[in-house]
């Protein structure tokens, strides 16, 4: 079994009416929903109004989340719900998807045989300086995706909800968040695999 | 070896159709029948191997992701505004 997330065992307090849970829930939360909602849009004072309307609009109705353990999907669907609200452009909304093909990697031609043209990822994540290195550019990288592509990211391997439940925030299918998820993360990859072309070199 | 395709005549699948499967695999969402296939193939195809080698640490990369931008302090009066609102919410 796994264990229960601080989000959760947070929200499980509150809910009992434990008030000494608050003052770390309300950090935890205003941080997550920051940084979702300032990676989505990229400015700072949406992103700081988006989540204080968010956390007031929570704690207004938390006697509605009557599992502790929805937390954060609930959480993120009520951030979707303030961004409707005002009418920003919307950070959960659709774009075309990019074709797999497009994503494929190269080849390059090695003798008698064909190689993956791809950057030396043997030293990814255990060596401290390249990783330390990729992690600067991994938030820049993420920034840059087309939106479609960031939320179910940001949602599935960053915040780590579940595929069902980021469906639920995006008010998409769950194949939808598994054909999404997949190009972003291939979307990341080759981009952190040229940087580590450039900066580590090539095989 | 090179990336296949097309299915092989043994009906195994092609780089191309393990490459679509990738992330399914690695969140174990796939069909057991499915993730059978794929492990036959992966077993034989050093550079499937390779690639998904990297889609995995890029997973890793992502979920250990540390903000660099921090939100400013909330101020007292909202967070008394919060503290309010969870208060009558649980009357």
């Amino acid at each position: 079994m796994f264990a229960e997330s601080e989000e959760v065992a947070l929200a499980r307090r509150l809910l009992s009416g434990d008030r000494t849970a608050f003052d770390r829930f309300v950090e935890l939360f205003q941080r997550k929903l920051f940084h979702y909602v300032y990676m989505m849009c990229g400015h700072r004072e949406d992103a700081e109004e988006v989540a204080q309307e968010t956390l007031l609009k929570m704690f207004e109705h938390f006697d509605q989340l009557r599992e502790p353990e929805r937390v954060k999907p609930w959480a993120f669907t009520i951030a979707r719900n303030v961004c409707h609200m005002k009418r920003r452009k919307s950070i959960f909304a659709p774009e075309e998807e990019i074709s797999l093909d497009d994503l494929m990697p190269q080849f390059r031609e090695s003798g008698d045989r064909r190689k993956l043209e791809i950057a030396d990822w043997s030293r990814l994540p255990d060596d401290e300086a390249i990783r330390r290195e990729v992690r600067v550019t991994l938030e820049q990288v993420i920034r840059e995706l087309p939106d479609i592509y960031k939320s179910v990211l940001l949602l599935r391997d960053v915040e780590e909800l579940t595929t069902e439940e980021t469906a639920e925030v995006l008010g998409v299918s769950a194949d939808v968040v598994k054909t999404r998820l997949h190009r972003a993360r291939l979307l990341v990859r080759n981009k952190i695999d040229k940087h580590l072309l450039h900066s580590v070199g090539a095989r | 070896m090179s990336l296949t395709n097309k299915m092989d005549p043994a009906g195994r699948l092609s780089c191309r159709e393990i490459f679509a499967l990738l992330s399914q695999y690695l969140d174990r969402e796939l069909s057991p029948e499915l993730c059978d296939c794929l492990q036959k193939h992966i077993e034989d195809c050093p550079p499937c191997v390779e690639f998904l080698e990297s889609l995995k640490k890029t997973v890793r990369l992502c979920q250990d992701l540390e903000p660099t931008h921090q939100p400013t302090p909330l101020p007292a009066a909202l967070r008394q505004q919060l503290l309010a609102a969870y208060q009558k919410s649980q009357k």
